[in-house]
């Protein structure tokens, strides 16, 4: 068997995707992150080779998502992208002629304006509109309902309340105010999710013209209430595709196979290094006031990596194989 | 009397110049760094936008140095800078640091207020050489200029990574060692060899991309997170809106100087999207978009501080601008952040976007 590997790891999840030549997706991998990527990416590999047969053949490995660059050298990556790159590859491999997408994830979300297959713009978020997925999830437990349910239950509302969503702060506060105020929960968490909506549509999509087809991905697409909210706004469908929540990873595997179709050899490490000892280590550098952070990343007490560092010394003094990937 | 000022970019060699050609002590305050921001967030107004919290920082490590007199400069309009320098002196007061403060700003009623603040630094020296000084520091700024844009053509090209960033840093010692106009024009002559010492592949293909909007975020790198280091690095050429000496040409010489770039042109193009001054370079951001767009730039970025209002009311307006012009304009906002890795993505994405744009055109 042949397939091509996508690692996106984010702030919330880590997921592994491998495709076959034709595109389909074989394994698909969901894991959290739980702010320790290096392990997350090793479990992950290991759970997957698990599965595998062992005739099975890595011609490809990409990365993306907010820790690309950390997977990258982990893994031995053949391509390095973005998550914009990735999620508009992906989309439009889904979801033929799609002409936006809207993608929220944990932290970061973004808009994708695609005309004729090409991105033609994009909006990420910048001072706020950010976190949502996070909030999501932190509201359900507040409420202590399962985050899978949080969305139906937005569906049951018939008059949902109006809750601020100019920020994150702001939408709870009023929301403990309105609860107090004795509204009904169905009615509030449909109210939120319409706030989400609001704040989404004003601080990332911005002056940007929206047409269908209309693609909603990310892990948030998983809510309903949010689906609806969107498309009573829009007054559009939007469409979720079949693996919204790992498009991210999907798009890197597609990129790697495009990338490796040129007829290089991949430089995948191999399942191996899900036994393979990673230390990170990191010191303070103290050559001017910034004292910046600087973080190394060993492979079995060799220095793969090292980033944090304002002024490049560090990271210079390394031959820096992946900048010239990404 | 030992004078400081706060930093921003490398305003630092022509306000030196200028100073040390008068004979006047200049006590420079160290490079802004995460030491500066910590100072600046924890006594400024937490509302106000960065350069001031940058600018306060800058004065409290100057005063620790032992600086007694600063300059800063005023204005009028919508943007709060006007005010900034009034606000920063009373805060260091209230800190117990005791500074003569030198305002420079635009007189009320009288060509004679500006003058007498200028006799406060510049004592008895005569007024010929207070001339001679201010045109010695323009050559320098003019001198820092050309060099920034060497190392613009050269970053995206360069073989080895981190070149560029190292022969500017020695580029522009050399500049700021020069004590006379004469040691200036050699200095300037060094400075260029220094740049094209750099090994470069002059065949790479670049995408360019301007960057404009407020000018403090575009001149400080500190503040910027370097962007255009790392737009370099992505294989992008770019430009920046506003150039020192373009602004010393066209505030305080009043465009007197014919042939050099002028942002009056910027302010001419904005006509058909905004017809009116709105503060800051709010004016000329909307403008620069169509003047680049012309030079044949693929995409520009805008970069302002958070909560600037001129750049607020710019970046409205400038999904139209780049619809009509068919440039892609993304818009950065900075504050305290200091994670690069956020900026990154974002600028990988834009960059990414135009070079496919551009591969769709070709094929």
């Amino acid at each position: 068997m042949i397939g091509y590997l996508g690692v996106d790891v984010g702030s919330v999840s880590t997921n592994i995707v491998l495709i076959n030549e034709d595109n389909q997706v074989l394994e698909n991998l969901y894991l959290r992150t739980q702010g320790q990527p290096i392990r997350t990416v090793q479990q992950g590999l290991k759970k997957l080779a698990q599965h595998l047969p062992i005739s099975t053949v890595i011609k490809g490995v990409g990365t993306t998502g907010s820790a690309r660059h950390l997977s990258a050298v982990m893994v031995g990556a053949d391509v390095v992208k973005n998550e914009i790159t990735a999620h508009a590859v992906a989309a439009s491999q889904q979801v033929p002629g799609v002409q936006t997408v809207l993608e929220i994830g944990g932290q970061d979300s973004k808009i994708i304006i695609l005309r004729n297959g090409v991105v033609a713009d994009f909006a990420m978020n910048t001072v706020c509109a950010a976190g949502t997925g996070s909030f999501l999830d932190q509201q359900a437990s507040r409420l202590n309902t399962p985050i899978e349910e949080f969305g139906t239950l937005a569906l049951k509302s018939t008059t949902p309340v109006r809750i601020a969503g100019r920020c994150a702060v702001f939408a709870e506060s009023d929301m403990i105010h309105k609860q107090q105020m004795g509204f009904e929960l169905p009615d509030i968490v449909a109210g939120l999710c319409e706030a989400l909506v609001r704040n989404y549509l004003n601080n990332v999509g911005k002056g940007k013209e929206i047409l269908g087809p209309v693609v909603f991905q990310g892990g948030v697409a998983a809510n309903v209430g949010m689906r609806k909210a969107f498309e009573k706004e829009l007054g559009l469908e939007v469409i979720i595709p079949q693996n919204y929540d790992v498009m991210g990873a999907m798009g890197a595997a597609l990129l790697a196979k495009e990338a490796v179709a040129k007829g290089q050899p991949t430089k995948f490490k191999g399942f191996g290094i899900a036994d393979v000892n990673f230390a990170v280590g990191s010191f303070e550098c103290d050559g001017c006031p910034n004292m910046c952070e600087v973080v190394e990343i060993n492979e079995e007490a060799i220095t793969i990596a090292r980033w944090g560092d304002r002024c490049g010394k560090w990271a210079n003094a390394l031959v820096r194989e992946q900048s010239k990937i990404s | 009397m030992k004078v400081t000022f706060p930093h921003m970019g490398y305003l630092y060699v022509c306000v030196k110049g200028l100073l040390e050609y008068l004979d006047i002590e200049v006590i420079l305050p160290p490079p802004t760094s995460k030491r500066t921001l910590t100072l600046g967030t924890k006594y400024g107004p937490e509302f106000a936008c960065m350069p001031l919290k940058l600018n306060l920082g800058n004065m409290i490590e100057a005063s620790e140095l032992g600086a007694d007199t600063l300059i800063m400069i005023g204005g009028c309009g919508p943007c709060r800078f006007g005010y900034y320098a009034q606000v920063e002196y009373a805060i260091l007061k209230d800190l117990g640091y005791h500074y003569n403060m030198v305002v420079l700003e635009p007189p009320d009623k009288h060509i004679s207020e500006l003058t007498t603040r200028i006799r406060k630094i510049t004592g008895n020296k005569s007024w010929v050489q207070v001339i001679k000084a201010i045109r010695f520091a323009y050559q320098k700024s003019r001198a820092v200029d050309e060099v920034e844009l060497m190392s613009f053509k050269i970053r995206p090209r360069e073989l080895v990574l981190g070149e560029t960033d190292r022969a500017l840093a020695k580029a522009i010692k050399e500049i700021d060692n020069a004590a006379s106009p004469q040691q200036l024009q050699l200095a300037l002559l060094r400075s260029k060899d220094i740049m094209n010492s750099v090994a470069i592949d002059p065949n790479r293909p670049v995408i360019k991309i301007a960057l404009i909007g407020e000018i403090y975020t575009l001149l400080d790198p500190f503040s910027n997170l370097n962007i255009e280091r790392h737009l370099g690095r992505l294989g992008v050429e770019v430009d920046r809106s506003i150039y020192l000496s373009e602004w010393i040409n066209d505030h305080l010489f009043m465009g007197l100087l014919k042939g050099i770039r002028s942002t009056k042109e910027y302010c001419q193009s904005a006509a058909p999207f905004l017809n009116h001054f709105v503060g800051g370079h709010g004016l000329e951001t909307i403008g620069s978009v169509s003047v680049y767009a012309k030079r044949g730039y693929h995409g520009a970025i805008q970069l302002f501080p958070f909560t600037c209002m001129p750049e607020i009311v710019a970046q409205s307006i400038l999904p139209k601008v780049g619809d009509a012009l068919a440039m892609p304009v993304m818009t950065l906002i900075v504050d305290e952040h200091s994670g690069e890795a956020g900026m990154i993505t974002r600028l990988e994405a834009f960059v990414d976007l135009l070079t496919r744009k551009r591969e769709f055109k070709a094929n």
